[in-house]
């Protein structure tokens, strides 16, 4: 990282010949970072040696680079938005900021870019803030590798890790945030790429996608968030080799797809979670490669759903793989692996030569009356789904996987 | 009184049933872990077993091997030991000699395969189940003289607890669905030992699932540490209760 | 040394014992008979605290036996019927009743002259009737008891250990210890007893000693001056 910063650093140098470097510190000539960014002039670099600055609001209004060194903490008292960018091109790298203010209107923030272009926001540490950074009307701006962190108990008392609105081609990348409301938001933000993150125990969602079309988030991790990821109202998705962990509570998932179209998931794991997907509204979606491991549910598909593929998955250990609210099913699925298979194969092909019924009657019935679940793996119990699988009545015929797979996917 | 329980300890771990009995479960407990590809299978077939097969053992062995002792019980009237240390003696004795059949045939597999939270909870209820069953049987065995009698009420009530009666709750709870009945039902549940150890088991078997959207009645009941010495006392009170009753009547009891 | 007072006993409404008072002191060798489900096991019971009397007080070494057990430290019973733990060998059972006892001397005659000792390995389910009640017998005499309670006890014995069973009830019996015997076979029994005590329908006929018995009916065997009591009804 620190050659990564001394290249950009130097073409900076490269490209503003007449840049200068100003150095602010307590054994320096400048000792507030305001009276630096007052002096620099557009493309100078601003050096913030270690310290302890309670300067209010920092306001970054030209293009400029802040780099801190020994990491300078900017303390907002728990008063002020600490430092607001109002400029293109601005760099923030190596601070600590902490103590925003908090008020539930204003949404102070550790760092909030406003209208700015091809803004840089990497290797800060954001502790106790009520929002992390907050990037509005932001175009071709870069997080990365920041570790942000807060201390929120609920929902209303604390804000969004990286909260992002309105915004095109972003990239937030290598960023860690716990205890924020969600760890990331993203609202009207388009083209844009979220890849190795790691969220984890944030109150509400890790990732909460609102009316974002046109994103990608790929290898992140989502782990033991209040109620895991949520994309909602949402088009052409793609979700590639993430991993949803330890989402538990009647209202949580590994995933909560909500009225989404056109979308990818590929090659994501679901462990551990009450629901691994939960899909509504939730239309031309194909779910590929995935694996789904003790989960609750492995995927709750309501009867709104349509023409979605499930192809290719590994379904372990889950105490129910599928289930449903409706009786009509216009989704497909095809060659999976299901550890509950217990059909045979002749040919060896590796294809099961019955079909598999995913939906156990039990998960119908608990669908429609909960505390059913409290006899779950009871003998009666077993007895019910065993002659359902025989002679299905109940469960929709045609909610079965025709070429169910004899041995896991190695995925 | 460890006398007496030391006798009929090694008196029970001779007896070919019980030596049987180990070895299916040892048996059963090894193939389902070394066959199955996942241990979450072995376990669910381990459930079955606890639930039906320990409960089934437990109660109609000890109800025979009471009725073959009235002799010996007898003898043991004829000198001078109280009849309560007698009583208790036996049942002691033979809740050892399940435990350890249960725990030789069962508990090792258990321990080796799946050492975790699921493990101990299925050995700890399993234990329990055990002497649970042990104490049913010593009631049913003291209600009347006649031992094919005996043997015929101890089928029933395991029929009852095993098989029925969560057959009962499953129907009650179709007829009364539109009433909130979720608190009902686990008092309800909590009631009968074997569906007490198979949520106990559940809780941490298919804890997503559990902790789902019927969480809340569960998270609340069973799923806090009060909630889990709640059950395991309940548990305890199912030894305790029928074994009392049946120390009261065998201590009126002509032989 | 025992004292039965006003005793009654019912099964549902089958009254086994009828208002039964009996007293039986010591050095006396008492046989009890009766035909069949007159009473006489039941009576033992009683007295074993095995079953538990409806009504009336049994006093034993002037203490009621009503909840206590302490008192049967002082009695030897030998059943009609013995069955032990199916696996527990010959051994083992000595063993634990040495233990229910604390006894540090035991009487071992019976134990070498049966010559079980060479049977100490073997299990109880796989020994004859005979050899079981001689293991019965030996417990009943092993802690040399002040009271001993035989419920027939030479029924499946050999003639051979038989008499050593007889030999062992006269030496007790000279020892100065109460010996009560039930019994269908009365010609075994003619050289022991001193007392006869005749029971039907739950209620005692008659209790005699030997000597008034053949006085009053005038007959040398004490089989014959029964049926004699029993067709004359002069014990009314």
């Amino acid at each position: 990282m620190k050659t990564l910063t001394a290249i950009f650093f130097l073409l900076h140098v490269a490209l503003f010949a007449s840049a200068t470097v100003i150095h602010v510190g307590k054994d320096f000539p400048v000792q507030q970072i305001q009276a630096a960014i007052r002096q620099a002039k557009n493309g100078d670099t601003v050096m913030v040696h270690g310290g302890w600055y309670k300067e209010g609001n920092l306001l970054i209004d030209k293009p400029l680079v802040l780099l801190g060194i020994n990491r300078p903490v900017l303390d907002g008292q728990k008063k002020f938005e600490v430092v607001s960018i109002k400029a293109d091109r601005v760099v923030l790298d190596g601070f600590r900021i902490q103590g925003s203010g908090y008020a539930t209107l204003e949404d102070p923030c550790a760092i909030k870019v406003y209208d700015s272009n091809e803004v840089t926001l990497s290797n800060n540490i954001l502790d106790d803030n009520f929002f992390g950074i907050y990037i509005q009307y932001g175009k071709n701006c870069i997080v990365k590798n920041n570790q942000i962190l807060a201390y929120g108990t609920e929902e209303q008392q604390i804000g969004n890790g990286i909260h992002c609105w309105k915004s095109d081609s972003l990239q937030i990348i290598g960023n860690t945030i716990s205890g924020h409301r969600d760890g990331i938001y993203f609202e009207f933000v388009s083209n844009s790429v979220i890849w190795r993150n790691c969220a984890h125990h944030n109150i509400r969602y890790g990732l909460h996608f609102m009316f974002s079309n046109d994103d990608a988030y790929i290898t992140n991790i989502f782990r033991h968030n209040g109620a895991g990821v949520a994309v909602m109202f949402s088009k052409n998705v793609k979700m590639f080799d993430n991993l949803f962990e330890e989402n538990w509570g009647d209202a949580a998932y590994g995933l909560l797809l909500k009225e989404i179209n056109d979308s990818y998931i590929f090659g994501n794991r679901f462990v551990s979670n009450t629901s691994g997907i939960f899909m509504d509204g939730t239309n031309r979606v194909k779910v590929e490669k995935n694996v789904f491991e003790n989960n609750g549910w492995g995927m709750k598909i309501q009867a709104s759903c349509n023409d979605n593929e499930v192809v290719a998955n590994n379904f372990l250990g889950n105490t129910f793989d599928i289930s449903t609210n409706g009786t009509l099913v216009l989704n497909t699925f095809n060659g999976n692996y299901w550890d509950k298979y217990e059909g045979y194969d002749l040919d060896k092909n590796n294809i099961g030569d019955v079909p598999f019924h995913p939906l156990s009657i039990f998960s119908v019935i608990v669908e429609n009356n909960p505390p059913a679940m409290l006899l779950f793996r009871s003998f009666i119990v077993t007895l019910l789904d065993k002659s359902e699988k025989l002679i299905p009545t109940l469960t929709p015929d045609n909610f079965i996987d025709k070429t169910p797979l004899m041995r896991s996917l190695e995925l | 009184m460890n006398r007496i329980v030391k006798f009929v300890v090694l008196d029970i771990l001779k007896n070919r049933i019980v030596l049987v009995y180990t070895f299916i479960l040892a048996v059963l407990s090894w193939s389902v872990f070394s066959l199955e590809d996942s241990s979450t299978k072995g376990l669910l077939s381990l459930l079955n077993i606890i639930l039906l097969i320990v409960p089934l053992v437990s109660i109609i062995f000890t109800t025979i091997y009471l009725y073959n002792s009235a002799e010996f019980i007898e003898l043991l009237l004829s000198q001078p030991i109280q009849r309560k240390k007698i009583w208790l003696s036996l049942f002691m004795g033979m809740s050892v000699s399940m435990l350890l059949a249960f725990v030789i045939g069962a508990g090792i597999p258990l321990l080796v395969y799946e050492a975790s939270s699921v493990g101990l909870m299925m050995l700890g209820t399993g234990c329990l189940v055990s002497v649970v069953f042990v104490a049913i049987a010593f009631l049913s065995a003291i209600i009347t003289r006649d031992k094919a009698k005996g043997i015929g009420i101890s089928i029933m009530l395991w029929l009852f607890f095993a098989l029925l009666y969560d057959g009962l709750i499953l129907f009650l709870m179709f007829q009364l669905s539109d009433y909130p009945i979720e608190k009902a039902m686990v008092g309800i549940s909590a009631l009968n030992p074997i569906s007490l150890a198979r949520i106990l088991i559940l809780l941490h078997l298919d804890v997503s699932a559990m902790m789902g959207y019927t969480g809340a009645i569960f998270k609340d009941f069973f799923g806090t540490t009060a909630g889990l010495f709640v059950s395991f006392f309940l548990l305890i009170l199912w030894v305790i209760v029928p074994f009392y009753i049946s120390l009261l009547k065998f201590k009126k009891k002509d032989l | 040394m025992i004292d039965i007072r006003h005793i009654s006993k019912n099964f549902g409404k089958f009254k086994v014992l009828d208002d039964i008072n009996l007293t039986c002191s010591k050095g006396e060798c008492i046989a009890l008979i009766g035909p069949n489900g007159c009473g006489k096991t039941t009576l033992i019971k009683s007295i074993l605290g095995i079953v538990l009397p409806s009504k009336g007080d049994i006093v034993f070494m002037g203490q009621n036996i009503a909840n206590s057990f302490q008192y049967r430290e002082h009695i030897g019973y030998m059943p009609q019927i013995g069955r032990y733990p199916d696996n527990m060998t010959i051994g083992q059972i000595i063993e634990m009743m040495k233990e229910i006892r604390k006894s540090s001397a035991p009487d071992e005659v019976l134990l070498h002259q049966f010559q079980l000792k060479t049977l100490f390995d073997k299990k109880m389910r796989t020994l004859s009737g005979g050899t079981t009640q001689k293991v019965s017998a030996t417990l009943a005499f092993l802690f040399n008891p002040d009271v001993l309670i035989l419920d027939e006890p030479t029924a499946g014995l050999d003639p051979l250990s038989a008499d050593i069973l007889k030999e062992k009830i006269i030496e007790e019996k000279q020892k100065g210890k109460l010996i009560l015997i039930t019994s269908h076979l009365l010609s075994e029994l003619d050289d022991l007893i001193t007392q006869l005590i005749y029971m039907q329908d739950g209620k005692i006929r008659f209790h005699k000693t030997i000597e008034a018995l053949k006085r009053e009916t005038g007959e040398e065997k004490i089989s014959k001056s029964i049926s004699m009591m029993l067709k004359s009804g002069r014990h009314e």
